[in-house]
């Protein structure tokens, strides 16, 4: 004993990196350090390495290798995707549609291409965060030129109708971009069957490294650069290649797509038992985002009457990691821009508290969870004057 | 991100609870805002015998409660009305520049609950010397904090004086807690 306990459940957040993606990456280190843009023989091992990589994630999406560029994260892929669409196009169109509930990475991209001329739709979506595909119909002018929707979203899980929203752009002719970010291995992704033009995607969210992602662009698709100098990405994307980075990527996507299925049965599994055990030991938790069609590992519950920096803070003190849509975190004063737009009263976002769950976690953290957590949101019930106040006074089933 | 002081008080929060039949009782915030402080004396002799709070709020919040209470206690209300958010902060040993609002919201719930008592017994309610625009009901989108984000343009009968005199405070406020925290 002595050691304290770690229970990582801020796996939407990041991962760490996988033992075999470790290793694949080392050599290109110190070893195979060339540059893939040189000649010689050391260069063409950073090459080739790359070439791999490449084709790993073309499979994993459905795409062909060409259609594959890496870049230094997700938020990357969204801005180069987002504005690239948008300056290549602008002659065809100004307007831009996306979602409320996006990324940041996503809004605050188009909220300066807003202030660049564009015209941005901010798509509502219903209480558990889904899109409804006829509004996307409906917002569609002559002038769009870009539908950016995510996949999934990261803070309550809700899986978007992606084919389905796809299909409409497609037949618009409207690109279509997707944010992917959090789908990876949890999902299968075909980008031709379910009609997307770019998706972006990050290492770190599936057990590879932090700082690559990379951006799928359907062939054919008319396209800015975002990063401009060398020849490099097929002269689509300039920068010296990370290549430890990149290996990195491929091989975790190779290994996180192999059984989606079978990890998403342990994983969906386990959260299924943590959350029935939060609803059953704590009264006026309300869970956030859609019942059935949200992310194996993702929980996001409001607590009533407390909010959820200080519910945060007392779980590190027990070791467990994880993350809230409450204001007190973010560095401004308002809470989850998810979280409102599912409707959700700004009292209750204050109070909300998120749990994903991933390769790390195990039963014993289900039941250290079960175990901590009501006594948390106890405690602070009990020095809360809203919850004196509302006359709900019952207490937690705390043994 | 806070300091060991602030973990203790709001791990180990001194004087968290009511008193029965108080003196004085005064609650500032706003659950929207994320914040709302309700503090309780108990007054004889013009000295705060007693301070209690129950707080819905962060760990600042939490802690700045349990901080101000604390250093009331024993006061006359002459010098307890005196006990600033930045002595609250200071005795915490800094708060982020975000959090500062939270020791400010502590010093209105003290100021709250001595005026609710000079009220019960016919005194005129003693003045705010720095008003801070926290304890607005129909405010539901709460942009009090960071600075730059007051005033709205929608708060009405208020001088430009006056917002000069916050941005002042709000500016030292962060520069101190910078100056606190980088330590």
């Amino acid at each position: 004993m002595g050691e304290k306990r770690l229970v990582y459940m801020d796996h939407s957040a990041t991962t760490y990196t996988r033992k075999e993606v470790l290793d694949a990456m080392i050599p290109y280190h110190a070893e195979n350090f060339g540059n893939p843009s040189s000649i010689y023989s050391i260069a063409r091992a950073s090459k080739n390495a790359i070439d791999i990589a490449r084709a790993q994630v073309a499979k994993a999406l459905g795409a062909d290798p060409e259609e594959i560029y890496f870049t230094s994260c997700g938020s990357e892929s969204d801005n180069w995707a987002i504005k690239g669409i948008a300056f290549a196009n602008r002659k065809k169109g100004n307007h831009i549609i996306t979602t409320k509930i996006e990324h940041h990475a996503v809004l605050h991209t188009c909220e300066y291409l807003e202030k660049e001329g564009f015209a941005v739709t901010y798509l509502p979506v219903d209480k558990y965060g889904l899109v409804d595909p006829a509004e996307l119909e409906k917002a569609i002018t002559d002038k769009t030129i870009l539908v950016t929707i995510m996949y999934a979203n990261n803070e309550i899980g809700t899986i978007e109708p992606i084919a389905e929203l796809g299909a409409i752009a497609r037949r618009h002719k409207v690109y279509f971009h997707t944010d992917a970010v959090q789908v990876i291995g949890n999902l299968p992704v075909d980008v031709r069957a379910q009609n997307i033009d770019l998706l972006s995607l990050s290492a770190h969210k599936f057990y590879g490294p932090k700082g690559v992602g990379a951006l799928y662009i359907r062939k054919g698709v008319r396209i800015d650069n975002l990063i401009h100098g060398g020849g490099q990405e097929r002269r689509r994307r300039a920068g010296t290649e990370n290549i430890a980075g990149i290996v990195g990527l491929g091989r975790a996507i190779e290994l996180a797509t192999a059984d989606i299925e079978g990890h998403n049965r342990r994983i969906r599994a386990m959260r299924d038992r943590l959350l029935k055990g939060i609803m059953e030991k704590i009264p006026h938790a309300y869970l956030n985002g859609h019942p059935e069609k949200r992310l194996p590992g993702n929980i996001n519950i409001s607590f009533e009457f407390i909010e959820g920096e200080s519910m945060l803070l007392w779980l590190d003190d027990e070791g467990i990691c994880a993350s809230t849509g409450s204001a007190c975190t973010s560095g401004s004063l308002e809470p989850s821009h998810v979280l409102l737009a599912t409707g959700l009263p700004v009292e209750i976002s204050h109070g909300s508290l998120r749990l994903t769950l991933g390769n790390v976690n195990t039963e014993a953290d289900v039941d250290f969870v079960l175990d901590v957590l009501p006594k948390v949101v106890s405690r602070l019930r009990e020095m809360s004057p809203l919850y004196q106040k509302s006359g709900k006074e019952g207490g937690c089933n705390v043994q | 991100m806070y300091s060991d002081k602030v973990m203790d008080h709001f791990k180990n929060p001194r004087n968290v609870g009511e008193i029965e039949n108080p003196d004085g009782v005064g609650e500032v915030g706003n659950p929207v805002c994320g914040d709302i402080m309700k503090i309780f004396l108990k007054i004889e002799n013009n000295i705060i015998t007693d301070a209690k709070f129950k707080t819905f709020g962060c760990g600042a919040a939490i802690a700045s409660s349990s901080m101000a209470t604390e250093l009331v206690r024993g006061k006359t209300l002459e010098e307890a009305w005196d006990v600033s958010n930045k002595a609250v902060a200071e005795a915490l040993e800094g708060l982020p520049p975000i959090k500062m609002h939270c020791s400010v919201l502590a010093e209105e719930g003290i100021h709250k609950a001595i005026n609710d008592y000079r009220k019960r017994h016919g005194l005129p309610e003693w003045e705010e010397k720095n008003p801070h625009p926290h304890d607005h009901e129909e405010d539901l989108t709460c942009k009090h904090w960071p600075p730059d984000r007051f005033p709205r343009s929608d708060t009405p009968a208020v001088s430009e004086g006056y917002f000069a005199a916050y941005h002042r405070e709000a500016e030292d406020q962060e520069k101190f807690a910078e100056t606190k925290f980088n330590k």
